[in-house]
């Protein structure tokens, strides 16, 4: 195996593109290295992205935040203009194991490796943040939803890197929440996760939401009649019902050593219910 | 018998016992200068690796080694050739040898095959990938109720069933039954008021020790070897090694480590065999470390459970009969301790008529190992749920109703033994007293209070110590069991008591095989008590010798000298007529009075005292997703005499977690394919700090009469009741009765859906 | 393969080492330096006996690339002390019988380190989820918590 650390994202993409074996890209590696270690993959090439200048940071854009692709999570709670535009975005970030693996692990990391069970996905997706692409051919931006294709697969080419996450510029009067379920209060992958965002207007009713669903299905689920289901009301039992309702509804789950698809489906409309509660008061709250 | 027959005076009162000194292992181990069983190089060595068996079961055609042998960096390979046969000796050491190395057939997924030693890691992994093995894949079995029907494939050959009538003519899956008991159950079941009969199920889990195994293996030419493991055992280490060789025992030296963690689990051998093996084929020290996925596909995990109860009792609460018909799987050999579950299943228990069954069922799953109690916590979650169930049904307090039935001194205890003094009642009449009791569980909905009791039979067993008394008469003491818990700081308490002099004067070392006579392995409950009397009557004895020495010096008799606080003083008629002479003075003078001054002792303990708990366990449940957060637990417990009080509390806490992991989530998951599909610690999953709240202690003190200060052992019976504890307070908290563990949250939601509004 | 060069600080000392290109920093401090107070209880992440610190940050040397350690300044176990003086966690642990069989117990403090660094006082949860990375097997964590409550009340008093 090779280990090279670029200075420049072009220099990567060289790197990238230029090996004929496995080439994979080093931000925390909470999950290569795992992988690596564990047998499942065997990289001839290791790149390790966070020499390059801009990676670790965190900057104001456009009204939103522009998130580095080598920026840990740990480093998104002492943020404070991006925890209190975001909140959901960030605790999502902030469960992603344990506090070593928070000095580590990145948001584009957990979006890159594309498990259903991605603990930021769900957030980022609610939240309609995009993520910019640099390959051979330039660069684009793209919607988070669209990365993920498959457990274990997403979009991206080879020779592609992910240069930064965008969080657009929250709206006023909205609002964000991510609830993930696992068995421990720690430690575990989401055995069924939901990212809520809310918009409302002065009088409180929902304008806008989007609900977005993880681990209960091949990949995070952006579930529309979720957000029909609450949208013109003021959250009130019967739409917290319908939305639960329609979350289970949408899920398509496994059984595995984590969970049944039938206690994943009943979750999935408890934590919609209470993620939608969270982000509702977030967004009577917000300004 | 152990000491000198006399029992502890009430109420003594103890200079050294019972305070709480820092131990002398502690600066190493917060400075990460304590050496572990992977912290040791030996110059030169090489690095072995093992080969598993992908498959459940499993026929090996073959195993072609050549091109693993001819990588550069490969020194030696070797299979179950390269083991001796011991086919028609003692069954248990070819047990041991097949678990340790697969010979014709491969009986889990995690069976070693293979074993490489290389100059690097990296080499020897490499080196796995090049030997070909051809399996002939054969039916396998994971389930013991699935093992147990008659169209069962048949693990490891199958076997006749001893202890059962007729004789079977069919070969099965279970290799044994055992019944324990004694009255007549049919008609204390036709004297009860209320029968509840209830069946109960239980996955098997691991030790979880946070250090895995670990060894370097140097054999020479000679025949001769040491070794250095982390084992809770060395003197096992050694007699087995040495007939997995061919070796006699007085060639091999094994040293410990210090010990990351046991449970029981490091009581058996895994890769220590071949570690010798491959360093006696290479020429050369040879370090074996295990993997996290290897310790839990290959090591040695707890029996997994299917069991029937029926307990009757009158109408006041007093139990009239107890029936138990409890299997257990333990992997392809037997020995699932299902004959200790059978034992231990109602032992806190003074029943008039009772009788326990317990078959001991093969599996295709790695060989069982003892896990702290083993065996109790699984048939205490039987019985504490039960008795549970009655004491609901008739309304009555779960302490009374427990006391009512509680088993004491003079009891005929279930399994046969009648009791001494111990300490149940105490723990059960104490619970009354605790804060914990006395605070109502915290308002809010799903809320439930759980009680349980348990108990642990604890062992003595084979001991030696030895004590040497230094020039400047600061002492020396070895002795012969690898410290998990504390034992240097508890048998420095013993020994400071006994001389009357400072803690800090007494340096202990565990030693290694060639330097003490033979030490049963650090389990069953046994240092404290029985390394502990050995200790103090090493003590004793080379206080005789400094008696002797100092009336040589003072040219009285023997008899007329007695020990008073590290001072040998004169006595009787020559009382003040010399100034008393201090364990420094007697030893400055030794090479006059007679030589260096030691003090040994060699026992085989049989006076252990049993250990009685009682739990109480507060939880909150949401119920919409089946999550269970134990909100305050409280442990209280008879430790005879606690030499360590902080120690004592530490294994009441690390039990009661233990425990409390086993209740709710901790379980092995088997996939279809045999294959174990958690062997890790993100799925395997223990309790981590926001888990659990701070756990509360009680510690009691009924002396146990076989020792000299009062020792019980404590180790064990601490993860025994939380399982009964946490399924009381949870049917406290919702109505729902579980019969599974884990009570883990898909299974807990399942069971509150089905609850009838 | 070629090995790789790494020059880099570890408990303020200027180390260099040569190391597998796929080498983890947890094996490179352990066999290539002897430093064998950092323990690998799991390789996976998911245990935290590997904890070290890198430029301050508490993470997990398992699943941390030696050739990472380039130019950056590790903290291990090793570091904690200053001479004979035991770290006021390092103390308490003691005082309180934080550890029984003690393997868990460096990981735990090299991250009860950097909480109090981060959070000098920090609520009982804010301890225990710290410190969910940590496994302890021994102790239930009882222990171990009042040992890092009374050592922050320590340090902030200092």
């Amino acid at each position: 195996m090779r280990f090279e650390a670029p200075a420049t994202v072009e220099a990567a993409i060289k790197l990238l593109g230029g090996e004929p074996g496995l080439a994979k890209v080093l931000a925390g590696g909470s999950d290569l290295i795992v992988q690596m270690k564990s047998g499942r993959i065997e990289p001839a090439l290791v790149v390790d992205i966070k020499r390059i200048a801009g990676m670790t940071a965190i900057n104001a854009e456009a009204g939103g935040f522009r998130i580095g692709a080598g920026v840990p999570c740990f480093a998104l709670e002492s943020h404070k203009e991006l925890k209190a535009a975001w909140p959901g975005v960030v605790e999502a970030a902030r469960l992603i194991g344990s506090t070593q693996v928070q000095g580590r692990a990145t948001i584009v990391g957990n979006l890159c490796n594309g498990s259903p069970a991605a603990d930021s996905v769900p957030a980022l997706v609610a939240a309609s943040a995009t993520v910019r692409i640099v390959g051979a051919k330039g660069s684009r931006e793209v919607a988070v939803l669209d990365i993920p294709t498959g457990p274990g697969k997403t979009a991206l080419a080879k020779d592609d890197i992910v240069e930064s996450v965008f969080l657009p510029a929250r709206p006023s009067r909205s609002g964000d929440a991510y609830l993930r379920f696992i068995p421990r209060t720690e430690m575990d992958i989401a055995v069924v996760s939901a990212g809520v965002f809310l918009t409302l207007d002065a009088g409180g009713t929902i304008t806008a939401a989007r609900v977005a669903l993880g681990a209960v299905a091949p990949t995070v689920l952006l579930v529309e009649a979720a957000a029909k289901a609450i949208i013109g009301s003021k959250l009130d039992a019967k739409a917290l019902d319908a939305l639960a309702a329609a979350a289970s509804a949408a899920c398509k789950p496994i059984d595995d050593k984590r969970g049944t698809v039938e206690y994943r489906t009943k979750v999935a409309g408890v934590l919609a219910r209470r993620a939608a509660e969270t982000a509702y008061a977030r967004a009577k709250g917000a300004k | 018998m152990a000491h000198d027959g006399k029992p502890v005076a009430a109420g003594r009162k103890f200079d050294s016992v019972g305070t709480r000194p820092l131990r002398p292992d502690g600066i190493d181990k917060v400075t990460g200068r304590a050496r572990y069983g992977a912290d040791m190089n030996m110059p030169g060595q090489l690095i072995g690796k093992v080969l598993r068996s992908p498959h459940a079961h499993a026929l090996i055609k073959s195993i072609d080694t050549s091109a693993a042998e001819k990588l550069p960096g490969v020194r030696a390979v070797i299979t179950a050739r390269d083991l001796p046969d011991l086919t028609g000796g003692d069954q248990g050491q070819m047990d041991t040898l097949v678990n340790t190395m697969a010979r014709e057939r491969t009986l889990y997924d995690g069976h070693a095959v293979a074993a490489v030693a290389a100059s690097s890691a990296s080499i020897a992994q490499a080196a796995l990938k090049l030997i070909e093995v051809v399996y002939e894949v054969l039916p396998h079995v994971t389930d013991v109720d699935e093992a147990m029907k008659p169209d069962a494939p048949l693990v490891n050959g199958g076997v006749i069933t001893n202890g059962v009538t007729p004789k079977p003519t069919k070969k099965s899956n279970v290799l044994i039954r055992h019944e324990f008991g004694h009255g007549n159950i049919a008609k204390g079941f036709a004297d009860a008021d209320i029968v509840v009969e209830r069946s109960f199920k239980t996955e098997a889990t691991h030790q979880g020790y946070i250090e895995p195994h670990a060894c370097v293996a140097n054999l020479g030419a000679d025949g001769t070897g040491d070794m250095w493991v982390c084992t809770q055992g060395h003197y096992n280490v050694r007699a087995v090694c040495a007939a997995m060789l061919g070796l006699e025992q007085s060639k091999l030296r094994i040293t410990a480590s210090e010990i990351g963690g046991g449970f029981g689990g490091k009581t058996m051998l895994f890769i220590e065999p071949l570690a010798f093996a491959l360093s006696r084929k290479a020429n050369r020290p040879v370090k074996m470390v295990m993997s996290r996925e290897e310790v839990f596909r290959a090591t040695g995990p707890t029996a997994s459970s299917s069991m029937w109860m029926k307990v009757g009792a009158k109408k006041d609460g007093r139990v009239t009969a107890a029936h138990a018909v409890i299997k257990f799987q333990g992997g392809p050999f037997g020995g699932s301790l299902v004959d200790m579950g059978a034992m231990a299943c109602f032992a806190c228990y003074d029943l008039p008529n009772v009788k326990t069954e317990g078959y001991d069922v093969f599996c295709n799953r790695p060989r069982a190992a003892a896990y702290r109690a083993p065996s109790a916590p699984i048939v205490t979650f039987a019985t504490e749920s039960v008795m549970q169930e009655i004491a609901d049904k008739l309304g009555l307090d779960p302490v009374d109703m427990r006391l009512k039935n509680a088993a004491k001194e003079g009891t005929k205890s279930s399994y046969g033994p009648t009791y001494g003094p111990i300490g149940l009642k105490a723990t059960l009449e104490a619970v009354k007293e605790t804060p914990h009791w006395k605070t109502p569980v915290a308002p809010g909905k799903h809320r439930g209070r759980g009680v349980a009791c348990g108990f642990w039979f604890n062992f003595g067993g084979n001991t030696s110590v030895s004590m040497a008394i230094n020039a400047d008469g600061t002492v020396a003491l070895a002795y012969g069991n690898p410290d998990i818990g504390g034992s240097r700081a508890s048998m420095s308490l013993m020994a400071a008591e006994e001389l009357g002099i400072p803690y800090e004067k007494v340096r202990c070392i565990v030693a290694d095989t060639a330097s003490l006579g033979y030490n049963d392995t650090t389990d069953g409950s046994r240092v404290t008590f029985a390394a502990g009397l050995s200790t103090i009557n090493a003590a004793r004895n080379a206080i005789k010798v400094m008696c002797a020495r100092a009336a040589k010096t003072w040219g009285i008799s023997e008899d007329a000298v007695t020990w008073e606080k590290g001072h040998a003083k004169p006595a009787g008629a020559n009382a003040g007529k010399f100034e008393p002479l201090s364990m420094a003075q007697i030893a400055a003078t030794a090479q006059n009075t007679g030589g260096p001054i030691a003090g040994h002792f060699e026992t085989f303990a049989d006076s252990a005292g049993v250990s009685f708990g009682t739990h109480i366990a507060d939880v909150e449940v949401d119920e919409e997703t089946g999550k269970v957060t134990v909100l305050r637990y409280t442990v209280l417990q008879d430790a005879g005499k606690a030499i360590h009080p902080s120690y004592v509390e530490g294994q009441y806490q690390g039990g009661a977690a233990q425990g409390i992991g086993w209740a709710l989530n901790e379980e092995y998951i088997y996939g279809k394919d045999g294959r174990l599909q958690n062997a890790g610690f993100l799925d395997y999953r223990i309790p981590v700090a926001s888990d659990l709240p701070m756990i509360e202690t009680v510690i009691l003190e009924i002396p146990n009469p076989g020792h000299p200060y009062g020792v019980r052992g404590v180790g064990e019976t601490p993860i025994v009741p939380p399982l009964g504890a946490i399924a009381n307070a949870i049917a406290a908290a919702t109505g729902v009765r579980m019969g599974d563990i884990p009570m883990s949250p898909p299974k807990l939601l399942k069971a509150l859906e089905g609850r009838a509004r | 393969m070629s090995h790789v060069h790494v020059t880099t600080t570890i408990n303020g000392d200027p180390t260099e080492f040569l190391c597998e290109a796929d080498e983890t920093l947890l094996d490179a401090l352990r066999d290539r330096l002897n430093l064998t107070g950092t323990k690998e209880g799991c390789g996976s992440g998911d245990c935290g006996a590997c904890s070290v610190t890198i430029d301050g940050r508490l993470v997990c040397s398992c699943l941390t690339l030696a050739a990472e350690a380039q130019g950056r300044s590790i903290g291990t176990i090793e570091g904690m002390a200053k001479g004979d003086k035991l770290h006021p966690l390092q103390q308490k642990f003691l005082d309180h019988a934080a550890l029984q069989c003690g393997v868990c117990t460096p990981g735990f403090l090299v991250a009860a380190d950097a909480l109090l660094k981060h959070n000098p006082d920090p609520t009982e949860t804010e301890i225990r989820y710290w410190l969910a990375g940590n496994l302890c097997r021994c102790t239930g964590y009882d222990k171990i918590v009042k040992a890092v409550t009374e050592a922050a009340a320590d340090l902030r008093r200092a």
